[in-house]
């Protein structure tokens, strides 16, 4: 498995270990409504898993963007911060967020892969 | 609130056009429909958006008695309204707060008030306790509300009966539309011209479906609702006024006529009458006013706002980023000596601040039909 989910709507993709890249999911983008505005965190940053690293706010309201996982940002996607709405129409290409280095495998492992966070959403 | 939200006469038409629901003032109410709100906003910008607004409370006042009644309750002129004329009004406590905003329209057979989904327990209460005695206070549930807005709102309606498109800006009556007996007046709260339209309950559905059928016509939700009153400079109860705040604090001085005010014919003798006669003649402490962010970055309800320095100057009260001005946009309260057109201050968001400019409202110009 190379994509996995978080309970937050967040995925993240692990093709390369040292750019991992961090996005929301089709679900989190049709709650939050029109997306007007991101926060991306600074590039060269390390976090822990479960800490904030940015924002993403739509019309209506602001959620926290969590860290999937652990390790240190990479990159960030300038086109999304200049188009926000790409999060809306392409959350799992090129609506992503920003890309990590990721520090420890083991939380990624533990992560919701595509039929867990399937199952997940029928629960909502 | 009880577990089991209530539901609107449209409440099965929202769900069979796709919206997203959520609980509001006690209702289960359409946020947005699959267009999503800023699409909405732009069709209620450009031609028409059809709102169920049928949370809110309407009531009949009726009896002789009822207009002067009814000003004994608040700073309005009531009793010069003529038949088929329509107002902006609000209940004042006795320390000048806004206790709620209102609709009120003289029809042929009493003053029709439209309140605050929110509200209208409060003031069902209100004006039977305070004059039931004087005129009957009748609450209309068996109602419901619908708004058609836009700068098409009178193309559409008018193919349902002609007689709409010669009311004016606040005026209204009964017509009938489709064969449904409606009482209609050209109003609303999103800046554009456009109807607020009361049927009974039953023929709901029937003038939804007539109203969505026309060309320029689609549905929109409270989300848009909210974005285009914002825009609009229009005021949120609970939000941007309540009772901490008095019409002189909110720049709704406007709406309490000559005739009310101290030398008026009619003046005083509503809650309040005191403290805000005072503050009419020496000012206010605070103001409401308008804030255009300086970055793209949404600035919401309960920011603080500070000056160059750092000194605290007021809070936000209701912000967003305004899909036809494309800026950040807010309404806050701020000291009176910051509360100029041009100053600049700071709002407090998520640690860091960002710049913002008072800027006279609307943000996006009215375009009602005056005649």
């Amino acid at each position: 498995m190379t994509t996995m989910f978080t309970p937050d709507h967040e995925w993240i993709n692990i093709e390369d270990h040292d750019a991992a890249v961090v996005g929301i999911t089709l679900h989190a983008q049709e709650a939050l409504g029109d997306v007007v505005f991101v926060e991306l965190p600074a590039v060269g940053k390390t976090f822990k898993r479960g800490e904030i690293a940015g924002v993403v706010e739509s019309v209506k309201a602001a959620a926290d963007l969590f860290m999937p996982v652990g390790g240190e940002v990479v990159e960030v996607n300038e086109a999304l911060r200049a188009d926000p709405s790409l999060a809306n129409t392409d959350p799992m290409g090129n609506g992503w967020f920003f890309k990590l280095r990721v520090s420890d495998m083991a939380e990624f492992e533990q992560l919701m892969d595509p039929p867990g966070y399937d199952a997940l959403l029928k629960t909502l | 609130m009880s577990a089991e939200p209530l539901k609107t006469p449209l409440h099965a038409w929202h769900l069979e056009h796709g919206a997203r629901m959520t609980p509001f003032a006690g209702y289960d109410m359409p946020v947005n429909y699959p267009g999503g709100i800023i699409a909405e906003h732009k069709q209620c910008r450009t031609a028409a958006a059809l709102f169920d607004v049928s949370h809110m409370g309407q009531l009949r006042l009726a009896g002789d008695d009822a207009a002067a009644a009814l000003e004994t309750l608040m700073p309005v002129d009531v009793l010069g309204l003529a038949v088929g004329q329509q107002r902006y009004g609000f209940f004042t406590d006795a320390s000048g707060g806004i206790l709620d905003d209102l609709m009120i329209t003289r029809a042929e057979h009493g003053l029709l008030l439209v309140v605050n989904a929110g509200r209208k327990a409060d003031d069902t209460k209100h004006l039977v306790t305070n004059i039931g005695h004087r005129c009957q206070v009748q609450p209309m549930p068996e109602h419901a509300l619908l708004a058609l807005q836009g700068p098409l709102a009178a193309t559409a309606l008018g193919r349902l009966n002609a007689g709409v498109t010669r009311l004016v800006f606040m005026s209204g009556g009964a017509f009938k539309l489709d064969g449904i007996d409606a009482f209609v007046t050209r109003s609303g709260y999103t800046g554009e011209d456009g109807f607020e339209i009361s049927v009974p309950a039953d023929a709901a559905v029937a003038l939804a479906r007539a109203l969505a059928a026309q060309p320029e016509v689609k549905p929109a939700g409270l989300g848009a609702r909210d974005t285009l009153r914002l825009e609009a400079g229009l005021c949120l109860y609970g939000h941007d006024i309540d009772t901490r705040t008095s019409p002189i604090h909110a720049g709704l001085a406007w709406a309490i006529q000559k005739v009310r005010r101290p030398g008026g014919e009619r003046a005083g003798r509503y809650p309040g009458a005191a403290a805000i006669e005072k503050q009419l003649v020496q000012g206010v402490t605070h103001k409401r006013v308008g804030l255009v962010g300086l970055e793209r970055v949404p600035v919401r309800e309960g920011a603080k706002l500070q000056d160059g320095r750092g000194h605290k100057l007021g809070t936000v009260t209701s912000g967003t980023i305004g899909p036809s001005i494309d800026k950040p946009i807010a309404m806050a309260y701020l000291s009176a000596e910051h509360a100029l057109a041009q100053h600049e201050v700071w709002a407090e968001v998520r640690g860091t601040t960002v710049p913002m400019r008072v800027t006279p409202m609307p943000f996006v110009p009215h375009r009602y039909h005056r005649g």
